[in-house]
């Protein structure tokens, strides 16, 4: 059976559901081996194990945090060699891509970002040009290295659960030779909602909403969605920019998207046109969103959020 | 006075996103037709302008460098790069560059970068935060692994400074700053500056500066190395997503916002 090789990189006290999703697709790739970065707990050592992981790898050095992604990407190469790993498999974050794309130079391995699928013999399935195309791609070298997006498949343990074999791995000594160094850092404030790109319901607000972003806040808190925006109501400062859903921002794919008071203009249609069912809300009947939308309503949102944030609570009980 | 700074802009021309864009052919690549100068390359351009212009610009010899890596319409990202106000353009093109995936582009743009260097080194790579058509932000970061310069990606603001760069990164759930020796490779994000237009004198001294065309024998990279035969993955399969199309569209009527719920109930979303 072919290896395959996961990334973990500082899973804390428990590990996230994206991970644990990568665990599972790995199992259906071959024998799993794990690389994790940080600290190690026992309840994720015990996560690992029942989900078919054979062997954890952790780094010699514990300062690979302090450096942008080179280092990691070398400690994960070194582990590579050493599990003779077929298959890499990382999240598909911003930091995740970038470990894979240093890595594949330094495995001369085949890089693929964006997936949402694996087949048992490595081809892998993408969506491209924003969601217009769905393609498969295979890598033509001898190791594969894929990020893989969050929610494409749920995680589940093995059916035969073992304990995982600790080993570390040297770092090579000049890992961090030619890496950028992080002089500070700063948690921003958690929101308490779900991560924008993992969210299985967004709500998502726009121009029309003209600087209160209250409707959308109380809406998504009701159904337990993150919040999203236009670039307009960014660019405005009406929310951070982290909540940027489009072409120059994020492109999610949840179960529910809900539009409100964007027209839905070209930039943002990129960045939500894969969600699963779409819901707009906007004063303005001729809107480009309602070309797309499974459910319209041209209405006022500061009537229509409200009224349905009531209605939620109340059938919710 | 600062030291003089040469950089080299990687601008890239790609299909418009404001027009449907489509794959084509046995490779399924982009088609190239109503190509533009990438986005989110203008900011790259823009904060290696203003680094250039605060130590005296063109005329203390700063160089901003517009290189870009394409068939020959690719030209034309090179040219409004000028206007905008590059000091020089390179174009990397040759039939055989056709199909590269980001390994193969990333070897390809190393070896240019190193042959613009060849004479007085190059100060910094910049890039944007990707291409707005491959989408995967991996040349960056492969240009750097393969240059062996650290790499400061996705810089929402950016100094140099005493033959250091340092620059602002903001994730979702932290913000960072860091710290690099030059060279090195940095990418900037849409909220790094305000990108300018090129103004009438600026597309008139375009005229005036040069474009320098190289080919792969040029900077030393064999047609193997690059294109289908170089490029470490392939693309087996694209299917067009069939178009979404409108569902039920309602007027309010005093009561749209319990119809919005009754759907999300009738779609179990609830």
């Amino acid at each position: 059976m072919a290896n395959v090789l996961v990334f973990i990189d500082n899973p804390g006290q428990a590990l996230k559901k994206s991970s644990l999703e990568l665990l599972t697709i790995a199992r259906s790739l071959g024998e799993t081996a794990v690389a994790v970065n940080g600290e190690l707990s026992d309840d994720v050592a015990g996560t690992l194990g029942a989900y078919g992981a054979a062997t954890v790898f952790r780094p010699s050095a514990a300062d690979l945090d302090d450096y942008l992604v080179a280092p990691k990407a070398a400690f994960l190469a070194a582990v590579a060699d050493k599990s003779g790993a077929t298959t890499v498999l990382l999240e598909n974050s911003p930091e995740g891509k970038e470990i894979a794309a240093r890595l594949g130079i330094r495995l001369s391995a085949g890089v693929i970002t964006d997936v949402v699928a694996v087949d048992a013999d490595g081809t892998a399935h993408k969506s491209v040009l924003a969601g217009s195309y769905t393609t498969t791609a295979k890598a033509t070298t001898a190791v594969t290295v894929l990020s893989v997006k969050a929610n494409t498949v749920d995680p589940e343990p093995a059916t035969a659960p073992g304990a995982a074999e600790t080993l570390t791995v040297d770092v090579p000594a000049d890992a961090a030779a030619a890496a950028a160094r992080i002089t500070s850092r700063e948690q921003k404030v958690a929101s308490g909602r779900p991560d924008l790109t993992d969210a299985r319901i967004v709500v998502a607000g726009g121009r029309g909403l003209d600087g209160d972003f209250g409707p959308v806040e109380e809406l998504a808190d009701a159904l337990g969605a993150a919040v999203g925006a236009s670039r307009a109501a960014t660019d405005a400062g009406w929310i951070n920019h982290d909540a940027q859903v489009g072409q120059t921002g994020k492109t999610v794919s949840p179960q529910l998207y809900i539009s409100a008071g964007i027209s839905g203009a070209i930039q943002q249609k990129a960045g939500m046109q894969t969600a699963k069912v779409i819901v707009a809300v906007n004063k303005d009947a001729e809107s480009p969103v309602f070309e797309i939308a499974d459910f319209g309503i041209i209405g006022d949102l500061f009537q229509v959020l409200p009224q349905a944030t009531e209605e939620i609570k109340k059938r919710k009980g | 006075m600062e030291e003089t700074l040469k950089i080299v802009v990687l601008v890239k021309h790609v299909p418009d996103a404001q027009f449907d864009r489509h794959l084509s052919g046995e490779g399924h690549t982009t088609d190239r037709d109503e190509s533009i100068l990438s986005e989110l390359d203008e900011y790259a351009l823009e904060a290696a302008l203003q680094l250039a212009e605060a130590r005296g610009g063109a005329k203390a010899g700063n160089k901003v460098i517009a290189l870009s890596m394409g068939p020959a319409g690719a030209v034309n990202a090179i040219k409004k790069s000028l206007q905008i106000g590059a000091t020089e353009g390179v174009h990397l093109t040759d039939g055989a560059l056709a199909g590269s995936d980001a390994a193969a582009t990333s070897l390809a743009l190393a070896a240019a970068v190193r042959h613009l260097g060849a004479d007085t080194p190059v100060d910094l790579v910049l890039t944007g935060m990707a291409s707005t058509d491959g989408e995967t932000s991996l040349v960056p970061a492969q240009l750097a692994e393969r240059l062996g310069l650290p790499q400061v990606t996705f810089a929402s603001s950016l100094e140099v400074d005493g033959g250091r760069v340092s620059a602002r990164r903001d994730a979702d759930t932290h913000s960072e700053t860091v710290e690099a020796s030059l060279p090195a490779v940095v990418s900037v994000t849409d909220q790094i500056n305000e990108p300018r237009y090129p103004n009438f004198k600026g597309i008139i001294a375009a005229k005036r500066k040069s474009i320098t065309t190289l080919s792969l024998a040029d900077i030393g990279v064999d047609s193997s190395q690059v294109g289908h035969a170089g490029s470490w993955t392939r693309v087996t399969a694209a299917e067009e997503r069939p178009p979404r199309t409108a569902g039920t569209i309602i007027t309010d009527e005093g009561d749209a916002g319990i119809k919005l719920v009754d759907f999300l109930a009738a779609q179990k979303l609830l």
